[in-house]
């Protein structure tokens, strides 16, 4: 346990102290700070846009900070139809994102395919790329989206920190 | 995809210089540049390979197909009501749109006449889905080139609409309001309210909008004088809307064929003059304020009437009475699981969808479902003329290139 | 058109309101060429290429051309008939160079080859798509399992 004092306003005399783990706090900045990467491929991704826009804003939640560039962000929302072309991109720029990363599957599209059981669309995201959270809806409104946000920062401040994952973990989602 | 040659150009040293001996012969080469289906730019998932020279492009050439969704051949697997919601997906800026150009073409096959009144709602949702369409345009183009104020401006607005829709017909985005041989909902009391009371509020909002960008150094130099098309080059290549328009070129499907309630609304057409990037962005901040005029025309010319066409063979039933008469729920139940009789033939329907021409070609062959479903994307052959466009502008400026087309893949790649 | 191409022409149908005049295939180019330059006709805006499957007939593609006049405002659809043995079409490119990009979606979705287009690929499906050509009536609708194989996941170490 480890303990970690913050400066405070000194209210009554007495300074505050906040005690938690040290994985709480990891898991705290970690959840608090979500960098999204641009990843809108179709209608979803201009709900993606109104949700970072000013009636519904992401920013206050942490995760108002779209980064283009996989390298330096955390969260993956793929919103819109994954079509069976797009998937090795999808596939390259996940593996380009640091650890800890997450994904979220935005719309019908990414969590099953929607209602486009054609040739050239793959039924779900998650066939090729491991998912965190599901947001169903064509398209989900931004609400929608920030309570798959804000699902994913209750997963986050429930994962273990500093203890070994077990090899499957490790490997990945394999078809 | 084999792009393997270079082509390298020899720089020779000019023989007169003092010291041309010792200088080395400069090598450039041609750089080709990828900018991938993923960047940053919202227009969505569209690759282009550039040939560079320096900065200024070469050659592009635009690679597709990364939302092609086969969606015309759905079309021929489902009947002709069931494909509405795939049209509202097709250019997701601007559903209501599509839905309209959709149902006009199988109203033309099935040769129905929809009631007054229904024309009139029609026409006062397309062109509020225009203002919505052309306040994301403006609002990302004003993104990509560095204009972040006007972004926010533009979608604060543009929720105000979107909160409309979302009371009209339960969606913000894809709405499927639109039916064969009518609408599906009148407008509320409280819709009306609110659509008047957006009507005094915005064209304020669009002198806003002009007051950031009009005189600003920055915009006038990356809109002016860059990506301009010629007249006859714009009609060669098949370029339709404000694209068409910024070059001069008076082609406005809903004054050259008009359609639904235009004919009785008087509204101007704004024409470009030099075809650039500056008079593009002018057209459509103008057709801004043409909407709200249409729209104040058509809400003071509205009248009382039915809002669907009566066909009962071909028309769904209001959906009260699908769920309190058997009859209508009968009706309902066979229309949209074997889908209604359509007379063997063929129609090409094209209207003005707020990017450029939007146009149905459907083939049948008698019963519910079409043979064949030909979507004509405005932004597929605005594609067309991407290379053209580009030659011999800065890389900077492909991005604008994307904002001034107004391209939407989800169209562009169907 | 009927007095200009009469040895061409096979048939004229109007329906709804729109005009569609079929020819044979080795006219088309000409046609298409007098429609484009004859003050008259004035045709200057291709409006889109498109191609029917009908495979119970002999000749079994169509290939669809609608064209418009801006200064005469009027339509026109041309169309013709292509056997699946020898399946090719003069490519209008050079008249109208909006066709390039429309001609290569018809090759790509129906596998109709265009003479002398300047660059026949594929367009919407990727340049090494083997599964056939989409759009033909006896492709099935899922397609034949492209869609599902990964082949990129085995390359990824993780």
């Amino acid at each position: 346990m480890g303990l970690i004092q913050l400066g405070r306003q000194e209210k009554d005399g007495a300074p505050d102290v906040i005690t938690m783990s040290v994985e709480k706090a990891v898991n705290w900045a970690r959840k608090g700070s979500l960098w999204p990467m641009t990843f809108g491929l179709a209608c979803c991704a201009i709900e993606m846009i109104a949700a970072v826009s000013s009636r519904y804003d992401m920013d206050r939640y942490g995760a108002g900070v779209f980064r283009a560039s996989p390298r330096q962000s955390d969260l993956m929302i793929v919103a819109g139809t994954v079509c069976r072309r797009m998937a090795p991109v999808i596939r390259k720029i996940y593996d380009q994102m640091p650890e800890p990363k997450y994904v979220i599957a935005m719309g019908s599209c990414a969590t099953s395919g929607n209602i486009y059981d054609s040739y050239s669309v793959v039924q779900g995201v998650d066939r090729f790329v491991p998912v965190d959270i599901y947001v169903p809806g064509c398209p989900p409104t931004p609400e929608a989206l920030f309570d798959g946000i804000l699902k994913l920062q209750e997963r986050i401040m429930q994962k273990r920190v500093f203890v070994k994952q077990p090899e499957q973990v490790k490997a990945g989602f394999k078809a | 995809m084999a792009f393997e040659d270079q082509r390298t150009t020899v720089y020779k040293v000019d023989p007169t210089h003092p010291e041309s001996e010792s200088l080395p012969t400069l090598r450039t080469e041609e750089l080709l540049l990828n900018m991938g289906p993923q960047h940053p730019s919202t227009h969505g998932v569209l690759k282009v390979i550039l040939e560079l020279e320096g900065e200024r492009l070469v050659k592009s050439t635009p690679v597709m197909g990364f939302l092609h969704r086969g969606v015309e051949k759905l079309a021929e697997d489902g009947t002709y009501h069931q494909f509405i919601p795939h049209t509202d997906r097709l250019d997701y800026v601007c559903a209501m749109y599509n839905n309209f150009a959709y149902c006009r073409a199988v109203e033309k096959l099935m040769n129905i006449t929809v009631p007054e009144r229904a024309e009139y709602l029609r026409t006062i949702v397309a062109e509020v889905q225009r203002i919505i369409g052309h306040q994301f345009w403006l609002g990302t183009q004003a993104l990509d080139i560095g204009a972040m104020t006007v972004f926010f401006y533009c979608f604060r607005d543009r929720e105000i609409l979107l909160d409309w829709f979302d009371e009209l017909c339960g969606a913000r985005l894809t709405t499927s309001w639109y039916r064969i041989g009518g609408v599906e909902r009148d407008f509320t009391p409280s819709l009306l309210a609110k659509l008047k009371q957006f009507l005094e509020y915005f064209p304020p909002k669009i002198d806003e909008y002009i007051v950031f960008l009009e005189k600003n150094r920055i915009w006038l130099a990356r809109t002016k004088g860059v990506a301009v098309v010629s007249a006859e080059d714009a009609v060669n290549f098949g370029l339709s809307g404000p694209t068409l328009r910024g070059s001069g070129v008076d082609y406005d499907l809903r004054k050259a064929e008009p359609y639904s309630a235009y004919p009785k609304c008087e509204f101007n057409v704004p024409l470009g003059k030099n075809g650039d990037t500056y008079d593009r962005y002018w057209i459509r901040v103008m057709e801004l304020y043409e909407s709200v005029k249409i729209v104040r025309q058509c809400l003071e010319q509205m009248q009382e009437g039915p809002i669907m066409a009566d066909v009962p063979s071909v028309t769904l039933p209001p959906k009260e009475r699908v769920f309190t008469n058997l009859e209508s729920m009968i009706q309902q139940f066979k229309l949209f699981s074997q889908g209604f009789n359509a007379p063997p033939g063929e129609i090409y329907c094209g209207t003005e969808a707020h990017k450029g021409e939007l146009g149905f070609y459907i083939v049948s062959t008698g019963g519910g479902k079409p043979y064949r479903l030909k979507i004509r994307a405005p932004s597929f052959i605005h594609m067309g003329a991407f290379d053209h466009m580009s030659r011999g502008y800065m890389i900077a400026d492909a991005i604008t290139l994307f904002g001034t087309y107004d391209i939407v893949m989800g169209e562009c790649d169907r | 058109m009927q007095e200009n191409f009469s040895d061409g022409f096979v048939k004229a149908v109007e329906w709804r309101g729109d005009l569609a005049v079929t020819i044979t295939r080795d006219k088309l180019h000409e046609a298409a060429q007098f429609l484009h330059d004859d003050p008259a006709m004035d045709f200057d805006y291709i409006v889109h290429v498109s191609s029917v499957d009908w495979p119970d007939d002999e000749e079994r593609f169509e290939v669809v051309y609608e064209f418009y006049s801006i200064r005469k405002r009027h339509r026109i659809r041309l169309k013709t008939r292509v056997p699946e043995s020898d399946c090719w079409v003069d490519s209008l490119t050079d008249i109208w160079k909006g066709a390039d990009f429309m001609e290569r979606e018809v090759y790509d979705m129906m596998g109709i080859r265009f003479r002398h287009h300047p660059d026949l690929r594929r367009i919407l499906m990727p340049d090494d798509y083997a599964e056939g050509y989409p759009l033909r009536k006896d492709f099935p609708l899922r397609g034949k399992g492209w869609r599902d194989t990964f082949e990129f996941l085995d390359e990824t170490a993780r």
